[in-house]
């Protein structure tokens, strides 16, 4: 019998993804995958399973949804709210969602990606060699409500009820940076004010890329605009022609002529991704060097996330109907004699 | 390495090795597009996928360089920069044959009207008048010089000098997939619908990527395409067809 979730009801941004389809760049099809890679590797690692297993992500909110077999869970990054059958479910944690329960998950509360990880993973057909959808390139689209999903088998042994601490990157902050191959065409002075500059994420960003406004003015090069069309890969940060950065991300363009000022560290992506519109950003340039230590070690770091799941305690306040529960074995209501 | 290859060095101090990001480097073979520096970065990248490398993750090429990006673990960015020299200095890239079997592409074209807004606009910021634009841009016969930005996109050329307009300084919200648009001697073909600072200058029916084809790109770097004009009556007709009434023939 194959396994489905099925998707009773859906927000307007839940799509497939995994870590994306390398190998098209040369025909300007970027990797794509999806947004926050640490959440992918952290579901992975609750769920004790492959980083290459398709979830589902969620852009600001999540939907309801139903499994025909008993399932496991697991729950990262942006925070939604989430229950089953109207219980509430902790974030970062791993759940049993029985065969016929409901699962809801609302809006973002904290950042903006959060995704919902099947153990078994989403088994959706691949395309070019990939589950996730690219949206901007319009392999396939926003899953609407009906779809069942394939999940692939599962552990019938396979534990529940675990948690990890995910490492904090929903609230902007501080986003490393190294000099790229267009870095030169701005001035040192310019490159310095940009590293002094206090940046808010703009409401306009999707999966191709997010806006940042400076709190002062834009930022320009010596030679204009018209710079050769180049190379670009994901968190290269942009400079439109009105001296608005923007930070590419993971479905961005493959090439393009508008200059860049520096590129965001691979493991600083999550951080910009997740941030809402509001969150405020500093940049720090990195020597290469540097920035090729921070990455091996915080790929190390992800290799070992598995090792830092722990049993996952219940807070009492996020249970919403702590009466439902049977707190103390073998209390009852006190009526079973009158009821018999 | 060869003395031709030297003597360009010496002349030009090109080929230029660079990063990409934390994990990319990039062979750039000049500053601006030309017909040798675009021939070495396609050639180049052949070598390159041909030598296959352990720690190569993905190669790629861009109008005038070739990229690669490579697992960190696998070598230090120094190593890596020194194999891509002692590959270089096997050949003169600059001097190094176009791809093998390459097409030329005719594809029906609607110049301006409200298809495609920014003509007069164009044709003007080049010193043209619109009649003058079409006439000239309708019988350019153009290279893909490379794929890039999104899917199957072709970035072509080159057009004479009086072209080179630059991008608009605010993206355009939105223009079609087909579009094509024009900016600094370059026509670029939209394969989908995207904002942008190119403008707008004609409307085609051709289809670029498509995912449930087994060959899903329709143009390689190093065809050539004639933007034919037609009429909106015409393209409309064609709108079933994913070549849009485009066809090609093998250049020898």
């Amino acid at each position: 019998m194959t396994r489905a979730l099925i998707l009773r009801k859906a927000g307007p941004g839940v799509t497939v993804q995994d870590t994306g389809r390398p190998g098209y760049l040369a025909f300007g099809l970027s990797r794509g995958g999806a947004a926050d890679r640490l959440a992918l590797a952290e579901g992975a690692a609750l769920l004790g399973q492959d980083t290459g297993f398709a979830a589902l992500e969620m852009a600001g909110a999540g939907g309801e949804f139903e499994a025909t077999d008993d399932m496991r869970i697991a729950l990262t990054g942006a925070v939604m709210r989430a229950h089953i059958d109207g219980t509430a479910i902790q974030w970062n944690a791993i759940h049993r969602l029985p065969i016929g329960a409901r699962l809801t998950i609302g809006a973002a509360t904290r950042g903006v990606y959060g995704y919902l990880h099947v153990g078994g993973g989403v088994q959706t057909q691949p395309k070019l060699g990939a589950r996730s959808a690219h949206l901007a390139a319009g392999i396939d689209a926003p899953l609407t409500p009906g779809t069942h999903l394939p999940i692939g088998p599962d552990s019938k042994a396979a534990p529940v009820g675990l948690r990890l601490t995910p490492e904090p990157r929903l609230d902007g902050g501080l986003i490393r940076v190294v000099p790229s191959l267009q870095t030169n065409v701005f001035a040192p002075a310019e490159r310095d004010r940009f590293e002094a500059t206090t940046f808010r994420r703009d409401a306009r960003g999707n999966r191709m890329g997010a806006r940042i406004l400076p709190d002062g003015q834009g930022f320009h090069t010596e030679t204009g605009l018209t710079v050769l069309s180049e190379v670009i890969v994901p968190g290269d940060i942009q400079i439109t022609g009105d001296g608005t950065p923007f930070i590419l991300l993971s479905e961005c363009q493959t090439t393009g002529g508008y200059p860049r000022i520096g590129s965001v560290l691979p493991c600083d992506l999550p951080r910009v991704v997740q941030a809402a519109p509001g969150a405020t950003f500093r940049f720090q340039f990195l020597l290469l060097e540097d920035a090729v230590a921070v990455e091996t070690a915080e790929a190390q770091r992800r290799a070992r996330l598995h090792t830092t799941v722990e049993p996952l305690i219940r807070n009492p306040h996020d249970i919403a109907d702590l009466l439902a529960y049977q707190l103390i074995d073998g209390a009852t209501a006190g009526d079973d004699l009158e009821r018999a | 390495m060869s003395a031709t290859a030297r003597s360009d060095i010496a002349r030009t101090g090109w080929p230029q090795i660079r990063t990409v990001g934390v994990d990319g480097l990039l062979v750039s073979f000049g500053d601006r597009l030309n017909e040798p520096a675009n021939r070495a970065a396609l050639a180049f990248r052949a070598a390159l996928e041909g030598a296959g490398w352990a720690g190569v993750q993905e190669t790629a090429t861009s109008l005038v360089s070739t990229y690669l990006r490579f697992d960190l673990t696998w070598k230090s960015h120094d190593a890596v920069t020194a194999d891509l020299q002692a590959l270089l200095s096997t050949q003169d890239w600059f001097k190094a044959p176009l791809p093998a079997g390459r097409k030329l592409w005719r594809v029906p074209t609607v110049y301006g009207t409200d298809l495609a807004p920014q003509l007069d606009e164009a044709a003007s910021a080049a010193g043209l008048t619109a009649e003058q634009a079409i006439a000239e841009i309708s019988t350019a016969r153009v290279r893909v010089q490379t794929i890039g930005f999104s899917l199957g996109m072709p970035y072509l050329g080159e057009l004479p000098e009086h072209w080179n307009i630059p991008r608009q300084t605010q993206l355009t919200d939105k223009v079609p997939a087909g579009a094509l648009t024009v900016a600094i001697r370059q026509l670029v073909l939209f394969s989908v619908t995207t904002p942008t600072g190119w403008r707008h200058i004609g409307q085609t029916a051709l289809r670029l990527f498509r995912p449930e084809s087994d060959t899903p790109f329709v143009l390689r770097p190093g065809d050539e395409v004639l933007f034919e004009p037609t009429s909106p009556e015409t393209l409309s007709n064609m709108s079933g067809d994913p070549d849009g009434g485009a066809v090609s023939e093998a250049l020898i």
